[in-house]
């Protein structure tokens, strides 16, 4: 697919043109920092940042979400029957959003869309939007994602990625939705891009400062890392807050709710954190993670072994860095993961005798 | 605070040696800037990790919490051993357990101010003499420290620890007659309307990960009322009733015991103010009562109490 | 897209009180949609998540067999919230249930196998149905011996009574109930499930499998037993529970390593436990 370039005077005309045949979500400038939004008529994303605080998971899986309807009042036909709520599904559009964060949707989609079942609600939200990357040419010194399975111009799940290169940007459509929206916005002048783009692309990964050593996982024994001596330590600091799952762009898991006001129910989906300990109580009492340690480590041994060995597709972290920038006590997941790595190589040497 | 690393080794070394505590709870090195990690130090070989500036404003009280070894060394600032004294009133841990190495503190660095200052990364912050040196993406500036203090610290009146065993050094000087509740006093004129619009907006950006919560050394219920679910008292979702219930009754449950220090500020991933909250109970308290927490050991906490002549005027 | 968060709607049909102490009930639910029956289609040893408009959901092992027709059992612990809402309805009264959720013993693997059963308390549920199902005209030559060992407290707190005693009749199935402590006019064993299976229960051949489920103390003590009669690893099959919620892998809390108890379970060899952290 070719490469346009859209001047930068001429962005603001191509959003409002956009705005005709989608709802554009972007990063905005909130109180600190920037969060991704849905953009009210004529505002324009602000690209004056690393990357949003939040990540824009939400756009398919938010934090709380009616999926299920109800009444429970006898006079009305069809009390407590649930029905499916069916959502706004127009079209939409995410302007501007970081390569780490598209393959983060789409480890997500992994866990939705399944062989065997089918999260609709993740589905039709995440098929009814057209992913709009920025590349990142300013990384944040904690970002790793070159060793994460990604990198700075990464284009997994994104339909198109713009290079911002001074007085305009460069877009390349990654897709025929991406094309689409090319067209709808009215880019299409032709760029000669695709060198500019690989020298960039090359001069932002060697901005990469920080980095993470994955490849002894996959091999490692999960009961000989689950039963590993640094748990204690790596967990002590911990306060099991939701911050670091919240604010990952790939922690999918969540919870389901019913919420009833008179006599009209809804059943919502809720994010919901490993971090917690309701997350797994039994009704009995019994907790099997009921422990800090227990948890901190389910959360680290998901992304970094369990995922791995479930899907073949490398950890379930993108190397967007936001847990390290926002946990509150500094638990850091580039030192986990090479303690990790490195206690799965010392195993193994052991093994080899 | 510069200065107390070397004493602070020298100390811990000599309580593990003489066997006067089994684990050490204080603070290592982070890994980014204003940023250091609560940790435990068992052993000699460990003492080094040990570090102190003025990026310290976890509370370590927080790891004290039923902890079971007879014999804990923790490094307390004045708010860190405020909380020390409430959780010992409040049984949840014993005086004869912990041997407390006061800190003399000079405030702590405010990390969301000091990042809001631009709007790319803030990649080194580093205090001598002079001041605290910023640097960040296009950014190289020396700041008064004062100027970057977390709130709590420039209003605060007893940065010197209450209750010590040892201390890594001479108490700093108080500052009494700081005024502590202008913001307080500017939320009470407003008008009903007004005051609920104000918090409506305080809150709006929650994400109810409960870091204010966790990190606050008072929050310690074995089930906290939001994660009660048989039967559940408090929705799950994001509606404004909620997210209110939640800040308005963790701050109710913090009533008379808060030591104002910012370890719920600190922690929240989203900026939100809610010391705002605590403050004005903190102001009633001592109004009502003349109640400052966590000051004496020998003094039952306001609340959990009854004098004759306490007022009851809001009872009617 | 068929929506998996979205329950079968269903009427009680049924429900009466499975055990002495009334702790538990056992709900006969009617499918209200034709053909809601067919789609939910199941296997002896699945699960379903009994939804309750308003109130939650709760997952819980299906007691009836897929060869009784027309309805859907489920006997159900009064024990938190959506339970003890459950023990308050009445038959008439409509919810939902959303499944058939996770694997089932595999009966494919099984054909042509002694099965030894050994089940306690109020676990009895998907064994019910496994028996039953075991017993069909249509499947009883398809496997070899069954014994069956099952326990509980006093003769009022074993279910499916009238069944046992049936059964108990049977030439072609061995039942060994037992009660924890003697009672007047209880005439079968007495004492706890453990040793009450290293009396009666086959020893283990490579053609003998055991399907084990009850209480933790029980599946404790009986491990060792099952071991010493020759039972390998993989020849005990055993059903886990865990808090869950969306039942088909997606919400994430019920995971063991990397094994999710609702989807790539409840139903798992102890071999295979024994390669994922003890998280259930």
């Amino acid at each position: 697919m070719k490469v346009v370039k859209i001047e930068k005077n001429r962005w603001e005309a191509g959003l409002d043109a956009l705005r005709a045949a989608y709802r554009l979500f972007g990063p905005v400038k909130a109180k600190e920092g920037h969060e991704p939004k849905e953009l009210d008529q004529g505002e324009i994303p602000d690209y004056n940042m690393l990357n949003t605080r939040l990540s824009p998971k939400a756009i398919a899986f938010p934090q709380s979400e009616d999926i299920l309807e109800f009444s429970l009042d006898p006079n009305v036909e069809d009390h407590h029957i649930m029905k499916e709520v069916a959502g706004d599904l127009t079209p939409r559009a995410v302007i501007g959003m970081r390569p780490c964060d598209a393959r983060a949707m789409a480890l997500l989609d992994l866990n939705f869309d399944t062989a065997e079942y089918k999260d609709p609600y993740w589905i039709k939200a995440y098929e009814a939007t057209t992913f709009v990357g920025l590349a990142c040419d300013s990384p944040y010194t904690t970002c790793f994602c070159t060793t994460a399975g990604c990198g700075p111009y990464h284009e997994q799940g994104l339909d198109v990625l713009l290079t911002d290169n001074g007085d305009h940007y460069l877009g390349k459509a990654l897709t025929d939705k991406g094309q689409a929206l090319l067209d709808s916005a009215g880019w299409n002048d032709a760029g000669d891009g695709e060198s500019v783009f690989a020298d960039k692309k090359a001069a932002a990964e060697a901005k990469i400062v920080s980095a993470i050593e994955t490849d002894k996982l996959r091999d490692a024994d999960t009961l000989a890392l689950h039963g590993a001596p640094f748990w204690e330590d790596v967990s002590f600091a911990c306060i099991n807050c939701g911050t670091c799952t919240f604010l990952c762009p790939t922690c999918w898991c969540f919870d389901l709710q019913d919420e009833v006001r008179g006599k009209s129910g809804k059943r919502l989906k809720n994010w919901d954190s490993c971090m917690f300990p309701l997350f797994t109580l039994h009704t009995t009492g019994h907790n099997p993670r009921g422990t800090k340690l227990q948890r901190v480590r389910q959360r680290f041994m998901h992304k970094l072994k369990y995922f791995v060995d479930k899907y073949d597709t490398g950890t379930m972290c993108v190397g967007c860095g936001r847990c390290v920038r926002q946990c509150p006590v500094n638990i850091d997941i580039r030192k986990v993961c090479d303690l990790l790595n490195s206690h799965a190589a010392v195993d193994s040497c052991v093994a080899e005798g | 605070m510069l200065g107390y690393a070397d004493k602070m080794k020298e100390v811990s070394r000599r309580l593990l040696k003489e066997c006067k505590v089994e684990v050490l709870i204080g603070f290592r090195q982070g890994s980014m800037p204003m940023m250091n990690e609560p940790c435990f130090v068992k052993s000699d070989a460990d003492v080094d990790q040990l570090v102190w500036d003025s990026n310290c404003g976890i509370n370590l009280s927080n790891y004290l919490t039923n902890r079971q070894e007879e014999k804990i060394g923790i490094f307390a600032k004045g708010c860190d051993s405020r909380n020390i004294v409430t959780h010992i009133l409040e049984n949840k841990i014993k005086r004869e357990q912990l041997v407390i190495i006061g800190v003399p503190c000079q405030g702590m660095l405010d990390r969301r101010k000091i990042n809001a200052l631009i709007d790319g990364e803030i990649t080194a912050v580093t205090e001598d003499e002079k001041g605290v040196r910023v640097q960040g993406t296009d950014f190289d500036q020396t700041f008064a420290k004062d100027e970057l203090l977390q709130d709590n610290c420039r209003i605060c009146h007893h940065p010197n620890p209450v209750i010590h065993d040892e201390m890594l050094a001479e108490p700093v000087a108080e500052t009494p007659d700081v005024d502590r509740y202008a913001d307080v006093r500017a939320i009470e004129e407003m008008t009903p309307a007004e005051k609920k619009q104000h918090f409506d907006d305080l809150l709006a950006p929650c994400i109810r990960c409960y870091a204010c919560r966790n990190a606050c050394p008072l929050c310690y219920c074995p089930t906290c009322f939001v994660d009660e679910s048989k039967p559940q008292w408090v929705g799950k979702g994001q509606e404004m009733v909620n997210i209110r219930t939640f800040h308005f009754l963790r701050a109710y449950h913090c009533a008379g015991r808060c030591t104002d220090c910012g370890a719920c500020e600190r922690a929240c991933p989203v900026g939100i103010s809610m010391r705002q909250f605590t403050k004005k109970l903190e102001k009633d308290a001592k109004e009502l009562f003349d109640w400052e927490a966590g000051m004496s050991l020998d003094i039952r906490p306001a609340l959990d109490t009854y004098q004759p002549g306490d007022p009851d005027e809001f009872i009617k | 897209m068929q929506n998996p968060y979205l329950p079968y709607p269903v009427r009680i049909d049924e429900l009466e009180v499975a055990t002495e102490d009334k702790s538990l009930k056992t709900f006969k639910f009617v499918f209200l949609n034709e053909g809601d029956e067919e789609k939910f289609a199941y296997q002896a040893g699945q699960f379903a998540e009994l939804s309750v408009p308003g109130v939650g959901e709760i997952p819980i092992g299906i007691a009836s067999s897929p060869v009784e027709k027309g309805f859907v059992k489920f006997t159900v612990f009064k024990a938190g919230v959506v339970t003890s809402h459950m023990h308050a309805m009445q038959a008439g009264d409509v919810m939902g249930i959303r499944g058939p959720l996770g694997n089932w013993y595999p009966w494919d693997m099984l054909e042509g196998k002694n099965i030894l059963i050994v089940g306690g308390g109020f676990a009895f549920t998907t064994l019910r149905s496994s028996i039953i199902y075991m017993l069909d005209p249509a499947n009883r030559g398809r496997f070899g011996n069954i014994d069956v060992i099952y326990g509980a407290r006093t003769p009022g707190m074993l279910l499916y009574k009238d069944e046992l005693v049936e059964w108990e009749k049977r030439d072609d199935i061995n039942v060994h109930l037992t009660i924890d402590a003697p009672v007047e006019g209880w005439d079968y064993n007495v004492g706890f499930v453990p040793p009450v299976t290293e009396e009666k229960a086959p020893e283990a051949d490579k053609d003998t499998y055991a399907i084990v489920c009850g209480p933790p103390v029980m599946i404790k003590f009986t491990l060792p037993v099952l071991e010493k009669l020759g039972y390998t690893d993989d020849q005990i099959i055993m059903s886990l529970e865990n808090r869950m919620k969306c039942g088909f892998g997606m919400c994430g809390r019920c995971g063991i390593g990397k094994e999710l108890v609702c989807k790539d379970g409840p139903v798992f060899t102890l071999g295979e436990l024994n390669k994922t952290p003890r998280e259930h």
